[in-house]
């Protein structure tokens, strides 16, 4: 049986090692039990900022804790972070503060909460701001060492969590993960599935069924969508010749189009983005959702035959 | 112990550098920077622990120009208190000058925060304040707001988290000019009785005249002195201050003056042009 657990659980994990370095701080603003910083809260509650219902606030507060010589760790819904879009823009990203923001909830995979809460763009919003570094990462073990990296840049950053359960994917592999490296999980020659959060073991499993009809295809996890790891997206050009971006995110802007963006500028390779096809999202069960969706595993190895087929 | 005269004479001189900024630049913002810079002149001169040669100083005051667009009258004092020179002022709006359009902590030595889009100093600056507090650091953190300004809802959010967390060390200065950037407050979105909003908040306030130097000292007294709380000092000032033809006057919130009237506000403000 596959061990599972939420993304988010391991951001709470990394803020509690955290925060034996005495500048690291903890900003809330009510989903403290949702993002999981609420053990941060009971342990060190002199270094937990409680900012109300009040995000565009919350994320200035950070960036002046920032520029005071504080790590602030700020975390909200994803979709809430949205909201404070224009804060961070030009409170955190332009003077370059290192404010660390964490969207939980990512995704049409929240489930049935419905559409309002199913951030499906905050990727691609905050891949557009300069010195921003964006994550999603697929398991609870990746956030967590990926969070605790965090706490050592000079950048701010937005990384997405997500609800729900996921498989876990790294247990003792803790050395392989870095900011800014993609993990290959499977080599395969045929086809390149670049994939990143809750998609990188639906990736996995269409790899499987993949091999099953002969084809053999390399598994990424791009946890990093900026910066992009773009002497791995080479190496795969070189190796498969055709790739697959897979993502619970629009197919504007986000993993498919940070690729996509990197493919016209460099050697091309064709491309077929699964992703959420620039639609809104509803009431369901996560699984029911990747479904509706047509993101779910059969549905990358669907693309990965398209990609296949419009090798030159 | 300056006294009120000189901070007179230094914020005359600073009124000066504004005019000659805007009529350089053909661009900017006279009107909010001639009513704030008898604020920024008894500030810096009485009251901020900053130092001029060290500019990044760790245990600082903070102070936080919200209104990041009034940026001539903050490179003015800057310029008069010796963190940049007088001859820096030409660069205002220049390409790759330090005195950028609006306040810019990473051009500018003595700015503390990246302002240009209201509402956010004073989230910025509560964050300061957490900050200062954390360390066990008395240091003071002071935020001036326009009037207008406070038509951002995010000020609000602030307001109430600043009490929450009892920031005493947290300090707003209110620039109260009546005029925002298409008409007089009054007309854009009329705000009725502020002091009793910020006490309704929860604030310590205090009313002055904002030109009148006596009062602009008891008033920062006030602001350093209240430290149950956050403390707000709402100054009552003319925009356009000092220059007859832009006080009171919104055509004069972002407009340069021509060279007939720049001659004539060099004029009024005692200076000869050459």
């Amino acid at each position: 049986m596959t061990k599972m657990a939420a993304t988010r659980d391991g951001y709470g994990e990394a803020l509690l090692e955290l925060a034996s370095n005495p500048k690291v701080v903890v900003l809330e603003a009510d989903l403290g039990k949702s993002t999981k910083s609420l053990h941060f809260r009971k342990a060190h509650p002199e270094r937990t900022v409680s900012c109300g219902i009040g995000e565009q606030n919350m994320l200035l507060v950070g960036a002046g804790l920032a520029a005071s010589g504080y790590i602030p760790f700020a975390s909200t819904f994803a979709i809430f972070t949205e909201r404070a879009f224009e804060q961070m823009r030009n409170g955190v990203a332009r003077p370059n503060l290192a404010v660390h923001v964490c969207g939980s909830h990512g995704g049409t995979h929240t489930g049935t909460d419905g559409s309002s809460a199913q951030s499906i763009e905050d990727l691609a919003i905050y891949r557009t701001l300069p010195n921003v570094i964006v994550m999603h990462p697929s398991d609870v073990v990746s956030t967590k060492v990926l969070t605790m990296q965090l706490a050592a840049t000079v950048s701010p950053s937005y990384t997405r969590t997500a609800r729900n359960k996921t498989p876990v994917l790294y247990e003792g592999r803790e050395n392989e993960i870095e900011i800014g490296k993609g993990i290959v999980l499977k080599e395969g020659s045929d086809v390149a599935i670049i994939a990143c959060g809750v998609m990188v073991s639906q990736s996995l499993e269409a790899a499987e069924a993949l091999t099953a009809e002969g084809i053999n295809a390399t598994v990424v996890d791009m946890h990093t969508l900026k910066p992009l790891d773009g002497e791995l997206v080479d190496r795969l050009v070189s190796s498969c010749g055709a790739i697959v971006t897979a993502e619970d995110h629009s197919v504007i802007g986000g993993l498919g189009g940070a690729v996509a963006e990197h493919l016209t500028s460099n050697t091309f390779a064709p491309l077929e983005r699964v992703g959420v096809q620039d639609r809104f999202g509803e009431s369901g069960q996560a699984d029911e959702m990747l479904e509706v969706m047509k993101i779910s595993a059969p549905y990358i190895a669907e693309a990965a035959k398209r990609a296949i087929a419009r090798k030159a | 112990m300056t006294s009120t005269d000189e901070l007179r004479e230094l914020a005359r001189k600073c009124r000066v550098h504004i005019v000659n900024m805007v009529h350089r630049a053909q661009a900017g913002h006279p009107g909010g920077s001639l009513s704030e810079i008898d604020l920024l002149a008894a500030l810096y001169k009485t009251t901020l622990r900053v130092r001029p040669d060290d500019p990044d100083w760790d245990d600082r005051d903070r102070f936080i120009l919200s209104k990041g667009h009034a940026s001539p009258g903050m490179y003015a004092i800057l310029a008069e208190m010796g963190f940049i020179s007088v001859d820096d002022l030409a660069s205002y709006r220049v390409l790759g000058g330090i005195c950028q359009g609006h306040v810019d902590m990473k051009w500018c030595p003595g700015v503390d925060f990246s302002a240009g889009s209201l509402g956010m100093g004073l989230s910025f600056g509560m964050g300061s304040a957490i900050a200062g507090r954390l360390e066990g650091s008395e240091r003071q953190v002071y935020v001036m707001l326009g009037d207008g300004e406070i038509q951002e809802g995010s000020v609000w959010e602030a307001a109430m988290a600043a009490t929450h967390h009892e920031l005493g060390n947290l300090n707003v200065i209110l620039d109260r000019n009546r005029i925002q950037n298409d008409d007089f407050c009054e007309a854009q979105m009329r705000m009725f009785d502020i002091p009793a909003k910020w006490k309704a908040f929860g604030w310590n306030v205090k009313e002055i005249d904002g030109h009148n130097m006596e009062e602009i000292v008891d008033g920062l007294n006030f602001l350093q002195n209240s430290n149950d709380g956050p403390s707000i000092l709402i100054a009552h000032t003319v925009k356009g201050h000092g220059v007859s033809f832009m006080a009171d006057n919104p055509a004069f919130h972002g407009a340069a003056p021509n060279d007939e009237q720049y001659a004539q506000a060099m004029a009024e403000l005692g200076e000869v042009v050459a």
